[in-house]
Formats: structure tokens, sequence, C-alpha cells
């Protein structure tokens, strides 16, 4: 699409070109190269795999050894995942009403009863809301910023640049302690605009020099002819280039995405009940009632959902824009 | 349709100038073609008529209206990009109907003109195609479409058939010449080929290095250049030129080439003893034993009906255009001549024609 543009159409290269070198070479190598995918793959997918399979096993089957890869799945991970629950003695147990739920009913066949909800729920709201929140700020202020840096001429540009990049040069957490004291003074520890904003600071880097890259891969023509044909600047950005850079837009909101999605040191620092996010809080599920590995299997799962779902909804866009613009050179 | 005026104006990046102080006027409904090789300005010179960069100094007009600060979208004008054409996402009714959308025109009015210009431009049969299913032409008539849907009150492109194929370029030409002839609109054009310009041309701008060469129609860019660049740049081939060292006076009607005394259109101006330049286009050079001005043929290049001989002479090589039945043989010694009416004397210092009896010729019409 972006090769199309126009008369001028510049062939895309840049992806075929690698896609003509395998398919070119001898059938050996292809299958060679076949391998190290499947191989590769099998690698990066067995942590994952087991996690998921870990979250529907027993407290018993999840420790047994040799694993069990075969085993009667039960849902008792999440069950204990999302309720507090307390040990309680048999006469006390028989002397309950029948459970009402299969919850209800599983918990008792351990000796235990439901004491109320688990913070789980209000962990994952939290990091939603944080997440998204932050991605969202992140991507469209560093749409704008890229923008203004592509197309005008910004005084001390190549400074400004530098300066906004080298916010990444060290490891955030360096500055863990001054941000700690200054959330304290503003009353943002603890809350959910706080951790928006911090995320956000953090991502800026990242998604204006991408965005960047990929405005400077938009001619300036696109909007140039939307101004000459009666737009104003304003309105050939939003009808024109935002359209044109959706790919870009996508790439960086998943990076950024992920990046506050998983954040794991701020949170533990600067949160602690309110604005909690899930990374912190996992952990907190093995300290509770000795070592529940299926419970924390299922809070992982439940956690690499969102990530996952938002990548594949934007994997039309991501297939292109991974290139980091480089279809159309 | 309006009277483009261009009063001054001078544009810098850092400390590049592109455009030197320019003005020049395109009358209303004209087709006027602004000529010159790459980097020579007329990209940006045309994006300050458009008000997609500012000048660094002067103004520009539109028909008497200071118009050097207003925003693009408030020029009503059409531009045709050197690149762009089209958006690639949308379907080529979209894109013809865009400049309509930009200014609010309703959804029937839209749909009536979409349909009125692509009959024009006989184009109705690809209205729901995607632009990147599109040839070259089609698209280049897709941006043609765009462009004059709006009826704006000038057209500016920029190389607009810079990207097609010879053939292509040529039937694209015409077309859009029948198009003006049809429309009147007054039309900027620029392009580096000097037979486009020539061409669909009514005048044509002559620029090098942000510096205006000349402007005049483009018989008399032909017969009557002013510079030394013009006259190399235009026709093919281009005109040749015989440089010697004199020095001439003011009703002078011939000069001395070395041995050889040329007659030439009466000068008008003087010049001490300097290098100086006979400028001479090949199809006014003939053959003849007689004349004093010698060479050797180089070569020769066949045209079909005629072909290009090229001579070395003591003052550099001379292209002469005849038939292509006269026999030449490289190496052959020939005597040559020039017609005497069409030859223009340069200062070959500065590039300037010396004025003569030929430019006055020009000025009666
Ligand atoms: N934004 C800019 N910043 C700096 N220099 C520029 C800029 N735009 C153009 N130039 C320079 O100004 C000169 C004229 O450029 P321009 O694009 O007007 O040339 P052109 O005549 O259109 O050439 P072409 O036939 O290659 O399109 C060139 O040397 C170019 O490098
Ligand atoms: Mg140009």
């Amino acid at each position: 699409m972006k090769a199309e543009t126009g008369a001028a159409a510049t062939p895309a290269t840049g992806g075929k070109a690698v896609a003509h070198s395998v398919a070119e070479s001898s059938p050996g190598l292809r299958w060679l190269a076949g391998l190290v995918v499947v191989v590769y793959a099998l690698v990066t997918m067995i942590p994952l795999v087991w996690i998921l399979l870990t979250g529907f096993k027993t407290p018993q089957d999840s420790i047994s050894y040799p694993p069990k890869v075969v085993f009667e799945p039960s849902l008792e991970g999440y069950v204990n995942l999302f309720t507090n629950r307390s040990r309680q003695t048999p006469e006390y147990m028989a002397s309950l009403p029948p459970p009402e739920t299969w919850y209800d009913k599983l918990v008792r066949s351990r000796n235990m009863v439901i004491t109320g909800p688990s913070r789980f729920k209000d962990r994952y709201v939290n990091s939603v809301i944080i997440g998204f929140g932050s991605t969202f700020l992140a991507v469209f202020l560093g749409t704008l910023t890229a923008y203004a840096f592509s197309r005008f001429r910004v005084p001390l540009q190549d400074d400004l640049l530098f300066f906004i990049l080298s916010t990444r040069m060290m490891p955030p957490i360096a500055v863990a302690i001054p941000i700690f004291l200054m959330f304290r003074e503003l009353g943002l520890s603890d809350t959910h605009l706080g951790m928006i904003l911090l995320y956000t600071a953090v991502n800026m880097s990242l998604s204006v020099w991408l965005l960047k890259g990929f405005m400077d891969e938009i001619p300036r023509e696109y909007e140039e002819a939307a101004m000459v044909d009666g737009y104003t600047r304003l309105q050939a950005f939003f009808k024109v280039v935002l359209p044109q850079a959706t790919t870009g837009i996508a790439a960086t909101a998943i990076f950024c995405l992920i990046f506050a999605w998983n954040e794991y040191a701020f949170a533990l620092l600067l949160t602690s009940g309110n604005a909690q996010t899930a990374p912190p809080f996992i952990p907190i599920i093995i300290g509770e009632g000795g070592l529940d590995w299926p419970a924390v299997a299922a809070g992982t799962t439940l956690f690499l959902l969102p990530v996952l779902i938002f990548t594949v909804m934007l994997r039309s866009h991501l297939l292109r824009g991974i290139t980091f613009g480089a279809v159309r050179k | 349709m309006a009277e483009i005026e261009v009063r001054n104006v001078q544009k810098r990046f850092g400390e590049f100038v592109a455009v030197h102080d320019s003005s020049f006027t395109i009358r209303s409904g004209e087709f006027f073609v602004m000529l010159g090789p790459s980097g020579c300005g007329k990209t940006t010179t045309l994006r300050m008529i458009a008000g997609l960069e500012l000048p660094t100094s002067g103004q520009i007009l539109f028909d008497g209206e200071d118009v050097t600060f207003l925003r693009a979208s408030r020029r009503d004008i059409a531009f045709m990009f050197q690149l762009f054409a089209l958006y690639p996402h949308m379907k080529v009714f979209d894109n013809i109907a865009f400049p309509l959308k930009c200014h609010g025109v309703s959804r029937r009015e839209r749909r009536r003109r979409v349909e009125e210009t692509a009959a024009l431009l006989r184009i109705e049969h690809f209205l729901h195609r995607r632009v990147s299913e599109l040839a070259g032409g089609d698209r280049q008539r897709v941006a043609l479409g765009r462009a004059i849907v709006r009826e704006p009150r000038a057209f500016l492109m920029d190389e607009p058939l810079g990207a097609l194929d010879t053939e292509m370029r040529e039937l694209m030409c015409g077309e859009l010449r029948t198009l003006h002839d049809r429309l009147h609109a007054t039309t900027l054009y620029v392009t580096h080929d000097q037979m486009e310009a020539m061409s669909m041309a009514d005048r044509i701008i002559v620029m090098n290095h942000g510096v205006i060469e000349q402007i005049g129609a483009p018989q008399e860019i032909y017969d009557r250049p002013r510079t030394m660049f013009v006259a190399d740049f235009i026709g093919s081939p281009s005109m040749s030129f015989l440089r010697f060292e004199g020095a001439v006076r003011t009703g002078q009607s011939s000069v001395a080439v070395g041995e050889a005394v040329v007659e030439v259109p009466e000068l008008r101006e003087s010049r001490a003893h300097g290098a100086l330049a006979l400028g001479v286009r090949p199809e006014h050079v003939r053959f003849s034993d007689a004349s004093a001005l010698r060479g050797r043929v180089y070569g020769t290049e066949y045209l079909g009906t005629t072909q290009i001989v090229t001579v070395e002479t003591d003052h550099g090589p001379i292209r002469a255009r005849m038939s292509a039945r006269q026999r030449v043989a490289p190496g052959e010694n020939v005597g040559i001549e020039c017609r005497p009416g069409h030859l223009v004397v340069f200062d070959a210092h500065d590039g300037r024609a010396l004025d003569s009896g030929l430019f006055r010729r020009g000025a009666d019409g």
C-alpha cells in the first residue's frame, strides 16, 4: 500500500527481497531454515504452554515428579486466584449448609471455605487502566511530537531529540528514589494518574523516535496536496497523515503497552493498595498460602492475555510496521 | 481565472539561495511553462506560489491581491506534485472527489462533478478501481481530474509527466494542451524537458541556478536566446558555439572568426577585446567549399530524413543538420557557411547575448 505512492511507484523491495532469497535457495537450505524456525518456536513456546497447562492442574499435580503432561484438568488454580480462603476444622465444615456453587464445592473439598474475593481482580483492572491509559497518552503525544519534528524546523531539533532519547540511557529504576520522593510530595503515590504519567514519560522516547521514523516515511506531499485542496494543516493531519501512519502507530502502541503492562519495579515501589498493578501482585500469591503454583500460573495466563489480544488485533498493521518503514525504500 | 504575479521573490535555505530575486507575471488563461535543469529552483518557486513555502523576501500576487502570507488552502489553486499524484488508499472516485470534500461540497454535487470530470478525461470506466491497480498514464489522468474537478483559480503542475515513458508522455502532452484550450485555465507547468515545454507552452520561463534566464514564447526562446545557457538548453541538438577572441562595435554586421569573416545581424552593442562566441543552430549551417571557415567532419548521426553532422573546427565543434541523402565522410575537410539572419553573438564571459538586429526583430513581433 505504501509502495504505491502515485505515479512514481517505487516497488516494495524491503520485505520481498528477504522472502525471495529464502524461496530461491536450494531445498536443503530451505528445509534447514524451516527446522530452525520450528525448533526456535518450540523452545520459546514451551514455557508458555507449561504455564497455561499448570493453571489447569491441581496443586498436587503441579508439583508431582516426573511432571504430568496428561492430567485431569481442574479450575482450582483460577478459583484460588480470585478468592481468599481459610482452612477449617472438619467439625465446622460438617456444620455448614451444602455448597451453593461449583467453586464453593471445590474449595470445601480441600477443607477450606471462601472468605471473600481476592484482590487480583482489582489489580488486574488497575493494570488495564494504567497500561492502556499510558499507552494511549504516549502514542497520542508521541504522534504529535514526531509529526512536528518531522515536518517543521524546530529550533534545536537535534538536541531535543537527543534529550528525549537520553531519558532511556539509564535503567528507569535508577531514578526511582527521586521519583518516589517527587510522587510523595505531589500526592501522586499509589494513584492511577501518577502511574499513567510515569509510564507515559518513560514510553515517550520510544514512541517519539519510532514514530518520527514513520512520519519521515510519509511523503510531505500527502498533506500538502490536502492543504492545497482546502484542508487546514490540522485537518490534513487527521484525515490524511494519520491513516497513512496507522502502521507505525500500531507498532508503537504495542511496544508501549508491553512495557507499561510488564513494568514491575516502579509498580512495586510506588504503589501498594489503590493503584497496584498485576505484576507486583502475582508474586504475592506465592507468599500467601504456600506454593500455590496453579494459582500463580492462572494469574500469569490471564496476565498475558490482553497483550496477546491487543497484538493479534493490530497484527495486520504490525506486519508492515515491524520493518520500521523499510517497506518504501 | 487569475493572473499570477511574482514580484522580487527570493528564497534562501540557510545560506543557500534556491531562488534569486525573481519577477515574472503569468497572464490570465495562459499556459506558462517553467523550464530548467534539475535543482534550479522550479519546485521551490512553484511551492511559494502555492503557499507551501514562504518566500524569504518579495511578494506574490493573484489578480493584484497580495497572497504572500495567505495559507495554501485559501489560495484556491490546484497543485499536481512531482512524485506524489494520488492517495493510494482511496478509490479513483474518492481521489478525484477529495478536493471537493475539502471544500465541503455536498455529496450529490460531488458525484455530479466527478462524473463530469471523468467524462472529460475519458476515465469513467475506472472510477471505482483502486489507484494501485492503474497504469502510470491513467494515474496521471486521475491526478489531472483531481486538479480540474474544482475549477480553481490556477493550476500548478510540477513535472506531472516525469514518471511516464516517452510515448505516454507525448500522448499526455497533447491531451493536456487540448484540455487547456478547452478550459483556458491559468496554468504554470514545471518541467526539465524542453520538448514538453516547446510543444505545450504559450510562454516559457527558463531558469538556471535560481536565476531567470529568459521569458518568452517558445519560438522566441528558440530563435533569439538571450544567454548561452538558454541557447544550449533549448533545441535538440542544441546551438553550437564557435569561440573566438575579438572586439565588436555597434553597427558592425560581421565578425571575424579567426580568418573567416561571418555575416551577423547588425550589432547594437560594443565590446572591448575579449572572449566571444558565435551561436549557430544546426539547421542554419551549410557546407560550402568557398567558405574560409573550415573544419574536419567528426561524425554523423542519422535521424531518418535528416542527419546531424559534427564538424571539428579550430573554434570548437559545430553541428549541422542536413538531408540524410547528402554523402559525408568522416575526416573530410569541409567549408562551413552559416545563414546570416539567425546568428547570435555572445559575450563568452558572462554568457549574455550581445544586442543585435535579431532581437529588434523579436521586439517588433
Ligand atoms: N527544504 C529545503 N532545504 C534546503 N534546500 C532545499 C530545500 N528545498 C530545496 N532545496 C534546494 O534548493 C534547490 C532547488 O530545489 P528545487 O526542488 O526547487 O529544484 P527543481 O528545479 O525542482 O529540481 P528538480 O528538477 O530536481 O525537481 C536545490 O538545490 C535543493 O537542494
Ligand atoms: Mg522539482
